[in-house]
């Protein structure tokens, strides 16, 4: 499971391990807006850009080729958008754009892979994130596990009836169909039951907010440094 | 003794209209521990999802003195608790700690007092050393640990375990009943791991179609309608006539 790994990546010790997340989300702010606001064609600012990323998944310690592999997942979405561009006659856009979403994942990945996802949800509360993103966030991460799981336990299950058999795609379709539908019911259902529990610990509509910790002193000069030099890159002549 | 809770004449209809409770009469003394026994599909749970509010039909219901209606929910919620059957949809927070702290800073603690409170609750269930751990990384034992503690970190008076024992190893049922013989608070359990409520009930009540059938000493239920987990008992006459009406 992918956010298993990330978990793992997280319990690490490295200088940003270290940082609060509150620092990393804001310098990750601050590398996403300046990517994003770079016009397409800028060749040697996108290259800077991949070294400051570089440079964050060397102090970060965390493998780097899985990490880099990883990022990819985002490539098959942005070249269908890429490939648009590209025979709209807008070349220097298309390139633009696979260079961003793949350095926006990897420095994505950067900040997830070296922060617990609890302490990143108590980050982006204390900085205003509404409460209800984070309460979504919260479950999607908790029950993406258990819902994946059931999911491989109906597969399992229609496998050991024959469901691997070769059938007509028609066949494979509407199983395939029949089968989301039940997991949706279900993630229903277990919807239902976890409401009916918070409820019975007295949920009242708001879930209880978590201490952020102390931001100390090296977290926001790192903060500060990171905003600093993505803002001179951007902006400085060259 | 003054009940701790009385229930009386509860009537409920789910919205597809199966009748699932019919006239539920039931109490429960301090301290005491009852089994509610039964077929699938007898009430059983649905009548403890009354106890705290988590359905509401006809009939009343005191608990602790208060009556159970949308005034005194937040109240009856402190005083009952319940232990789901599914361990994972009690466990919502990220870490343990959390999620035990979720019920105590509901009832107003600040985080501190929360999280004490919590580390307390996790020690008296022997799972102190999990704190930092994501709920999905525990063994099914371990989950069912965590939300009792969960519920005892709101200090309630009376614990309602619904079929505690499922997903649970026979070493994880003999660990539960030690730790639930300590607790010193009123339990009401759902079950139908008949051996796991003869070690901890005194009394059982007997449900079939949303009715109370029999509320008696343990041993007399589970003699009279041959509720037990062994198969090769002879049948009692009391049991054939019931599995007739049932067709089961």
């Amino acid at each position: 499971m992918h956010h298993v790994i990330l978990e793992r990546w997280a319990q690490g010790n490295s200088p940003l391990h270290l940082r609060d997340p509150r620092a990393k989300i804001l310098a990750l702010l601050a590398y996403l807006i300046v990517l994003a606001t770079t016009p397409p064609g800028a060749t040697y600012r996108i290259v800077t850009y991949a070294i400051v990323a570089l440079a964050g998944v060397v102090m970060s310690r965390l493998p780097i080729l899985s990490l880099l592999t990883r990022a990819g997942v985002v490539l098959p979405f942005s070249f269908t958008f890429a490939v648009i561009s590209w025979f709209g006659g807008e070349h220097l856009r298309a390139i633009a754009l696979v260079e961003k979403t793949y350095l926006s994942a990897v420095a994505v990945l950067i900040v997830s892979g070296t922060t617990p996802l609890p302490a990143l949800l108590r980050g982006f509360e204390s900085l205003g994130v509404p409460r209800v993103l984070v309460s979504v966030i919260q479950f999607l991460y908790r029950y993406l596990f258990v819902i994946s799981e059931q999911a491989q336990h109906m597969r399992l299950a229609a496998v050991c009836r024959g469901g691997a058999r070769k059938t007509s795609r028609r066949d494979r379709f509407q199983s395939a169909a029949g089968a989301l539908g039940v997991l949706f019911a279900r993630s229903y259902a277990r919807a239902d039951g976890i409401h009916r529990a918070m409820l019975a610990r007295g949920y009242n509509g708001h879930l209880p907010v978590a201490d952020a910790g102390r931001f100390r002193i090296a977290d926001g000069v790192f903060a500060a440094l990171t905003i600093l030099v993505l803002t001179a890159l951007r902006t400085l002549p060259y | 003794m003054e009940f701790l809770v009385h229930a009386r004449d509860i009537h409920y209809q789910y919205e597809d209209g199966t009748k699932a409770l019919d006239g539920v009469n039931f109490y429960l003394f301090p301290g005491e521990t009852v089994a509610l026994l039964g077929a699938n599909g007898s009430g059983k749970t649905t009548f403890a999802l009354h106890l705290n509010g988590l359905l509401q039909g006809s009939g009343e219901i005191d608990v602790c003195g208060m009556r159970v209606g949308k005034a005194t929910l937040a109240s009856v919620r402190a005083k009952v608790g319940m232990v789901f059957q599914d361990s994972d949809e009690q466990l919502f927070m990220p870490t343990v700690l959390e999620d035990v702290a979720f019920g105590p800073m509901n009832l107003g603690m600040s985080r501190m007092e929360a999280v004490v409170k919590a580390t307390w609750a996790l020690g008296e269930v022997g799972m102190d050393y999990a704190l930092d751990k994501a709920p999905y990384h525990l063994s099914a034992g371990e989950k069912k640990r965590v939300a009792l503690s969960g519920v005892l970190a709101m200090n309630p008076e009376v614990l309602v375990l619904d079929e505690p024992t499922t997903f649970l190893d026979p070493p994880g049922r003999r660990s539960l009943v030690h730790l639930l013989r300590k607790l010193p608070q009123a339990k009401l359990i759902i079950t139908h791991d008949v051996n796991f409520a003869m070690a901890l009930a005194s009394r059982a009540v007997f449900f079939e179609k949303g009715k109370v059938l029999a509320d008696a000493p343990i041993d007399e239920i589970v003699r009279r309608f041959d509720w037990t987990a062994g198969y090769d008992t002879l049948a009692s006459d009391e049991f054939l006539r019931y599995s007739a009406q049932r067709r089961f």
